[in-house]
Formats: C-alpha cells, structure tokens, sequence
C-alpha cells in the first residue's frame, strides 16, 4: 500500500521535557491505523508532531513531501486534526462550526455540506444551536463532521470516545469505519480502548515512553501476549 | 444569581427606554438633551467597540486605543487642509486607520505577546499611547485646530423640538459603523474566522485560521472605529482637536466597554448610548452636577459595574459541556 504519511525519528518535546524519543510508523492510503498506549505513553504528543502543534524534530512526510510549519498549513495539505476535547467551538452555531471546517477550502463546500448532513441528518435542525451546548456524543459527531467539511486526506483523531456512554462510542467508531470505506479516509486514530479501536483498524502501534515498541496488523497485535494482558485485560 | 439576571437585565434597559422616552414626549429640552447625549455615546460607543475587538481576542485592554483615534483624526484634519472634500478624506482616513492600526499590531505587540503574558502586552499598549499621543503633538503642534464637519450646522424641528443635524449624523454613522462590522462578523468567512480565532485560538488554528493575522485585522478593525470615533468627536462641540482629545472619550468607552460586559460588541454599543444620553441628562437636570463632575460619575459607574455585575449587561454567558 502506498504509503500517505511516514514518520522516521520523529522526536518532540514540551519545554525540556521530551515526550517522544524517535518514533517511526507510517499511515497508507485508505488505512485505518491505530495508536495504543498507557498514559502518558506519547500518543497525543505522536499526532501533535503530525500537525505541528508542538515542537518537533525528525523526517516527517506527507503525500511524498516533507511536512513543515504549523498546523495551518497541516491543514490547508489535508490533514484534519480532531484533538482530544474534540475542538469544538462552543461559542459558534453547529453551522459555523460546520463552515469553520471549510476554512482552507477555496472552491465551494456545498456538496460537502450535502454530505455532512446526510451523514448526520440531526445536525440540519441543529444549525443555530450553539454548539457548546450539544452532548458530549453530538459534539463528537460535529467534530467529525467539520472534518470532512475539510475534504481531508488524512483525519487525525484524539480519544473520540473518551467521556462518551459505550452505545454512542461505538457509533463514533461506525463513523469512522464508514468513511474509511465509503471515501477511502486514512485515519490515525488515538484511542484508550485498546479493544475498539483494535477492532476498526487495520494496523496498529504500540508505543511506550515516546517509542514503538510494537508494530503489525491489529489482530496480530490483538493476540499478541503481552498486549493481552496489559491493554486488553485477559 | 444568573437565572433572575436573566430578566433584570432587559428589565433594565426597557425601563431606561421607557424613561428617555416618556421624557422626551414630555418635554422639548429633554427630547433635544437626550439626542445630543445620545450623540455622545455613539462616540464612546464606536471606541468601546473597538476596545471590546481586541479585548474579546487577546483579554489584553489597549490603553492605546484613543490616541490612535486622535492621530487619525489629526490625518483626516491634514487631508481636508490640503484640500480634500470632507468625504473623500473621511474614507481615506479610514483606510489608512485601517493599513496603520493592523502594521502597529504587528511591529509593536506581537514580538511582545510571543515572549510575554498578558501584563506584558497591556504595558506595551501603554508604550503606544506615549509614543502615538507625543508623535502627535511633534506632528501637528499642541495648539487648538478646528476639525470640519460631515454635516451642516443646521437644526430640524419635529413637534418644537430642535435636533441638530450635527447630532443625528453622529448617531448615525456610528451606529452604522457598528452594524457594518456586525455584518463581517456575522455573515463572512473572515469575519468567522476572527470570532474562532478569538474564542479558540488552538481550534482555530487546527481548521486552518492564521490566529495572528487575525489579531493584526483586528486591530485594524479597531482602529478603523477609533477612527470614526475620533472624527466625529473633533466634530462635536464638546472635544476640541488637540493631541489629548481622546483621554475623556477613552474613559467614557472604558466604561461603556465594562457595562457592556468587555466581551460583547453589542453590550457595548447599548451601554455606550445609554451612558451618553444620561450623563447628558444628569449634568443638565441635575443642578450640582457640573461638567467636571462627569468623567468621575463614568469612572465610578465603571467600579460599582466591576463590584457588583463583572459580567455588564452582556457579558458571556460560559456554556460548555465538559
């Protein structure tokens, strides 16, 4: 598969602290890839490098070119970052939020806000609701859905289902895997639950202290021992 | 505390309409003072919103605001004595409020505000005021200068009450300035991106906005206001062109800014009128309140607001799942 996103030696820190010590993986077209780890583990810190929103160091390639700059230009390259929180702008309309999405998108968005709204039908009587005042579930579906406003090639995303009842997590993750195959998304996903999101993607990552120490297919890395007993808990 | 502020609030402000209202029916005196007083506030209307602007981006109060309105009311002054018509230079003033106040952002504050806090940046602010204000007075002298006005000295009469046409236009193109910038922020993409930017810079930046371009168009913005403000103030009978102008205007927005809630153009726009139309009524009612007694009346307005409603009339309600 070729690959989209290649990262090799990728180091950051925040202030003197270091929280990666050279991380390599690599993401491919249309995959689904996940990132496991304890707390602490540099998971965030991985998809912050990716765009820009922390110091970094090493080789990061994106599309074939290297990466540069911060997350601005991350996001007028295609890459849309949903962080943990989700990023919602509270303050703003569902819909301005929605358009907010488009930001770096020079031709029209309409079709996308077609699609967005058929994706998500309840986001349509929505659209003046303040978005600060949504569930936790609503507004990780809005998150999701400024994302493709920004018809990106790579979707970054941070524990989509932290802080979200297990029904509406397991929908989150339904999203993902349907624009996965319906649009051919890459998606790096940052996830807690080991078992979900082992279970949406294709590869995965193991890392522990800013390092990979595990790599392969998700149900490789899903039988593998020492996962089992530290992630999976059986 | 916030659900029966929720009614006292519009409780408030329908009760000072009723009464500026049921006044000016009753008499001709009050009717023309509360015209003229509104005349005011939209002066320290369109400076509180200017204030309000960066405030709302950066939580930083520019202390530089009414000297930049002053050194562009000074450029239109300059222009119209060189012989532009009165309209051509009020907008070329504007644009060039415009160009100054986004370069002044980006060569004096933000080499400070990527270093600093917050204090930093309202110190530097303070730098400005000295240098804008002092250039001012190396510029263009400290004498008296006459600044025209937009509109002719004329009165009309509606119901034996004298409106001077001074007054009306004031009002109007202040509240017109406002309703403009309403509209970029409401209805276009950089204006959506300014109020992102504003409310969450790290969000905004993820969906692409270049956070501190933004910041530099709102100083623009701002000084753009100041600019109006200043111009209509010089024009007024109450301010005088002269390189401090601005100093009680400033004190005025302070105050309508805190009213208002410091976060909401709106709030400041309605505490702006409403602060020049009853300074204006309480100096003339009110036989021990002299001239002098006003610009302290504003400042204590301004402390008990802090006191008692931090938030003003329209302060931010938070809302926010966590």
């Amino acid at each position: 598969m070729a690959s989209l996103l290649e990262l090799r030696d990728v180091e950051a820190r925040y202030g003197p602290v270091r929280a990666l010590h050279g991380v390599t993986l690599t993401v491919g077209k249309g995959e689904i890839v996940a990132i496991l780890g304890a707390n602490g583990a540099g998971k965030t810190t991985t998809l912050r490098a990716i765009s820009g929103t922390v110091k970094r160091d090493g080789a990061i390639e994106f599309g074939g070119k290297p990466l540069r700059g911060g997350p601005e230009s991350a996001a007028r390259l295609g890459i849309a970052h949903v962080p943990e929180g989700r990023g919602t702008f509270s303050e703003l309309t569902v819909w301005e939020n929605l358009r907010l999405g488009a930001y770096t998108r020079r031709d029209s968005s309409a079709a996308d806000a077609q699609r967005v709204l058929a994706f998500f039908p309840w986001l349509e009587e929505r659209r003046n609701q303040q978005a600060g005042t949504l569930s936790g579930g609503e507004q990780q579906m809005l998150a999701l859905g400024r994302a493709m406003m920004q018809r990106p090639k790579l979707l970054l995303v941070d524990e989509p289902s932290l802080g979200l009842a297990p029904l509406v997590a397991a929908e989150c993750f339904r999203n993902l895997q349907v624009l996965n195959e319906q649009e051919g998304l890459a998606v790096l996903l940052v996830e807690q639950n080991a078992r979900s999101s082992l279970a949406v993607s294709h590869r995965a990552y193991l890392l522990e202290t800013g390092r990979v120490v595990l790599s392969g297919n998700s149900d490789e890395i899903a039988s593998h021992e020492g996962v089992r007993r530290s992630y999976l808990g059986y | 505390m916030s659900a029966y502020s929720r009614f006292l609030v519009p409780l408030f402000l329908v009760g000072c309409a009723i009464f500026l209202l049921i006044g000016s029916l009753q008499s001709a005196l009050f009717a023309q003072l509360t015209v003229s007083g509104l005349a005011n506030g939209g002066i320290y209307a369109s400076l509180a919103v200017a204030l309000v602007l960066i405030y709302r981006a950066t939580q930083v109060i520019n202390f530089a605001q009414g000297a930049i309105a002053t050194f562009t009311t000074y450029i239109a002054w300059q222009l119209m004595t060189w012989g532009m018509s009165y309209w051509a230079a009020f907008f070329l003033t504007l644009g060039i409020a415009f160009v100054g106040g986004t370069l002044l952002e980006l060569i004096t504050i933000r080499p400070v505000e990527r270093r600093g806090n917050i204090l930093t940046v309202v110190i530097a602010t303070l730098g400005v005021l000295i240098l804008v204000e002092g250039s001012v007075g190396w510029i263009w002298g400290a004498e008296i200068r006459f600044m025209p006005s937009a509109f002719p000295a004329r009165f009309i009469h509606v119901r034996g009450v004298a409106f001077s046409l001074q007054d009306l236009g004031t009002i109007g193109i202040s509240v017109a300035s406002v309703v403009i910038l309403w509209v970029l922020f409401r209805f276009t993409k950089v204006g959506l991106a300014m109020r992102a930017a504003a409310f969450r810079p790290e969000a905004a930046r993820l969906v692409g906005v270049r956070v501190s371009w933004m910041l530099s168009l709102g100083w623009g913005l701002a000084a753009v206001l100041g600019a109006v403000a200043g111009m209509m103030a010089a024009a007024s009978p109450s301010v005088l062109l002269q390189p401090n102008m601005m100093d009680g205007v400033l004190i005025y927005a302070f105050a309508a800014a805190v009213l208002g809630g410091l976060e909401s153009p709106a709030g400041a726009v309605v505490a702006g009128l409403l602060i020049g139309a009853m300074l204006n009524l309480l100096g003339s009612y009110v036989s021990w309140v002299t001239p002098q007694l006003l610009l302290p009346t504003a400042f204590v307005l301004m402390l008990v607001v802090l006191l008692v409603k931090p938030s003003g009339l329209f302060g931010r309600t938070q809302v926010r799942r966590v």
